[in-house]
């Protein structure tokens, strides 16, 4: 057992190296900044992918609410954002100038209350971690300790994610309604939509997913992340283990729901507004499949799934958008059904056999440029075992 | 305002319930045999519910195009070609999906999504991008005066004698038919059942087949009250789960409890807030007693 930690160590190290490589030193010099700042929002989406790996490929834990977490993370960040682009100044035409205009538009005069601690940067970004842990641990425990999993767990993070769409939706003067919370400008005076910003915008958000990455990599590597294998496969075994499972659980789901967060604050920097469509269940499913079919147990794979789909649905999308949902469609059931370990089991079957038998022939200069090469497949993750289903 | 007005105001407030009660009624039968009895999540029985729909719409369009004179009778044939079509179509994708995926219960949810999508995009490529409604016969249009002063709309009448047969017939032959038992009997054990003899296989294919059946009738059923679009099923899909899981997930009864709770509850708060503040709140109440609650308001009791 020892021994094969070890091995996926080394084996996830290289990953690891191989996605920095890309995401930080390839993307940044082969496109344009238009495009960067495209790639840059698939990364946030790759957030939630990874935190999927987490609760949903090891944990078995579904949650078809993802999209809650991304989009309480991004509209923390928009209404720091919204504050600072809303100064009497520039909003002196309103009737009342110095609130957010769509305020003003739905007749209201005074900033609400929750608004008012988002003036500080300070509570924005604790807020950011802290808001979606609170409501996760909230819904885990409720859910966990009286041992709602499963399909059920599916169905109330769905509803819960429903709810939360149509709340936004419906207060428009809180919220901004359906358009969202747009016409963000900048973060103590820098001006987040300049060019040199979306660089460093896109490397810190490039940076933040690498260490997810990594910090999942590592979860999954300890004892807490056995467990969670454990608990997807024999949940009643760990119970009767001694283990209160319902903790690890509720654990799991409250860093998933952070790192989820964390992608969607990224998201509003990087994208310069933040609206319901990110949060209902549409979205939520739809990151779903990222994961899925990048390796649900890849952490790894997951940004490479996150990528390929996206940079197939705005390849689709522009020239084909009647073909794209066809595509899309086929894409869960091929998935599901044929690949059910995504790109990380391809690599696995196909990939890594050739790249070990270059690493023990050729000399090491030679071995990267085949990994390359092999691009879809470049991930290295899923266990050794991976791919049995309970 | 005169008590007779307050009367007939609470009469067909009342009746506005009971008609939101038939329409989840309607839609979570279908479901409640497919989830409910065989454990298959099936995100796209929205799409079946359209596939309905569009069943009526096709119809509507053939009489008045080809026999106008057949257009107070044309409805009642399309109402039973619904049931078939979406059926059949349910056949079919069981044949081709769900058959593969019943070991792996959140795989079929994804599966069935994708399907879902691209049911939508076929709606949309093939029928038509906007939404579409039938030409209603005379006698399901305006409404039914049994005082002057309350009027209940005959569109509703009519779901409502839908869902009762339908819920009559659901029940008589889940509870009472010897088809029934075999359905519960794989639902329970699937390795025992085909030990004695019952053909798995087959009991799987048709019971999907019924509940997408069901679900083809829910859409036509619909046809009288609003307009079908590609996206209409989606809609409706997260209510007619949490009824279904509301209710008790394997309990037909519990299934109606539930919609009648929840479309009573709904419609009483549409009367004093938005409809969207109404739905928020209805469903924040669910989701709270499921917390509580987690088998649901009914329990079937089952050894497993």
């Amino acid at each position: 057992m020892n021994l094969l930690t070890k091995k996926l160590g080394k084996s996830e190290l290289i990953g690891v190296l191989v996605l920095s490589l890309i995401i930080l030193v390839v993307f940044p010099s082969v496109f344009s900044i238009f495009r960067l700042n495209l790639i840059g929002k698939y990364l946030t989406y790759a957030f939630v992918a990874v935190s999927l790996v987490l609760l949903w490929g090891n944990g078995g834990i579904l949650s078809l609410g993802q999209g809650v977490f991304f989009g309480l993370g991004g509209y923390c960040m928009a209404m720091f954002l919204k504050l600072e682009a809303s100064d009497p100044i520039a909003t002196k035409i309103q009737t009342t100038p110095g609130i957010p205009d769509f305020m003003d538009w739905n007749q209201i005069t005074k900033l609400p209350l929750f608004w008012k601690p988002f003036h500080s940067l300070t509570f924005t970004v604790l807020a950011i971690v802290l808001v979606p842990a609170l409501f996760s641990f909230v819904i885990g425990v409720a859910m966990f300790k009286r041992r709602v999993g499963g399909v059920y767990f599916a169905i109330i993070t769905q509803a819960v994610a429903l709810i939360l769409s149509i709340l936004i939706v419906g207060q428009q003067g809180l919220t901004g309604g359906i358009n969202g919370i747009t016409d963000l400008k900048t973060m103590h005076g820098w001006d987040i939509r300049s060019d040199s910003a979306k660089y460093i915008l896109y490397y810190v958000n490039a940076v933040l997913l690498l260490g997810c990455v990594v910090f999942t990599r590592w979860v999954l590597s300890t004892k807490f992340g056995m467990l969670l294998l454990a608990l997807r496969e024999k949940e009643d075994r760990v119970r009767f283990s001694g283990y209160d499972v319902a903790n690890f659980k509720t654990l799991a789901f409250c860093m998933s729901a952070v790192m989820c967060a964390i992608g969607g604050a990224m998201f509003t920097l990087q994208v310069g507004f933040m609206s319901p469509s990110f949060v209902g269940i549409t979205p939520s499913i739809e990151m779903v499949i990222y994961t899925a079919v990048g390796g649900r147990m890849s952490v790894i794979g997951a940004v490479f799934g996150t990528l390929l789909v996206n940079f197939a649905k705005t390849f689709f999308s522009e020239d084909y958008p009647d073909f794209w949902l066809f595509l899309m469609g086929a894409t869960f059931i091929g998935v599901v059904l044929l690949f059910p370990d995504g790109l990380a089991g391809l690599y696995e079957r196909y990939g890594k056999p050739r790249v070990q038998r270059l690493m023990r022939g050729g000399t090491t200069a030679k071995s990267e440029p085949s990994m390359m090469k092999s691009d879809p497949g470049v991930p290295v993750g899923a266990l050794e075992s991976g791919g049995k289903h309970g | 305002m005169s008590f007779n007005e307050i009367g007939s105001m609470m009469a067909m407030q009342g009746f506005a319930g009971l008609s939101l009660f038939t329409v989840l009624l309607l839609m979570a039968l279908g479901l409640a045999i497919i989830f409910g009895q065989m454990g298959v999540i099936n995100m796209a029985h929205g799409e079946f519910m359209a596939i309905g729909a569009y069943v009526v719409y096709l119809f509507s369009q053939l009489t008045q195009n080809f026999a106008p004179g057949l257009r107070e009778v044309y409805f009642v044939p399309a109402v039973i070609a619904a049931f078939f079509v979406a059926a059949g179509v349910g056949y079919v994708v069981e044949v081709l999906l769900i058959r593969r995926l019943y070991k792996r219960p959140l795989d079929t949810l994804l599966a069935t999504w994708g399907l879902s999508l691209a049911m939508q995009q076929f709606f949309r490529t093939f029928i038509n991008p906007k939404e579409v409604s039938a030409e209603l016969p005379e006698w399901l249009l305006g409404a039914f005066n049994p005082t002057p002063t309350i009027q209940v709309p005959r569109n509703g009448i009519f779901v409502m004698g839908l869902t009762i047969l339908v819920s009559v017939g659901v029940y008589l032959l889940m509870l009472k038919s010897r088809w029934g038992v075999r359905i519960r009997a794989t639902t329970q054990n699937r390795v025992m059942s085909s030990a004695v003899g019952i053909n798995t296989d087959l009991v799987d294919r048709f019971t999907f087949a019924l509940g997408c059946g069901i679900a083809g009738l829910a859409g036509a059923a619909f046809t009288t009250i609003g307009s079908t679009g590609p996206t209409s099923g989606s809609l409706y899909i997260v209510d007619t789960f949490l009824v279904v899981v509301f209710g008790g997930a394997a309990n037909l009864l519990g299934t109606i409890a539930s919609a009648f709770s929840i479309a009573q509850a709904q419609s009483l708060l549409e009367f004093f807030l938005t409809s969207a503040m109404a739905k928020v709140l209805t469903l924040l109440t669910i989701i709270i007693i499921l917390m509580i609650r987690p088998q649901g308001l009914f329990v079937t009791k089952v050894r497993t």
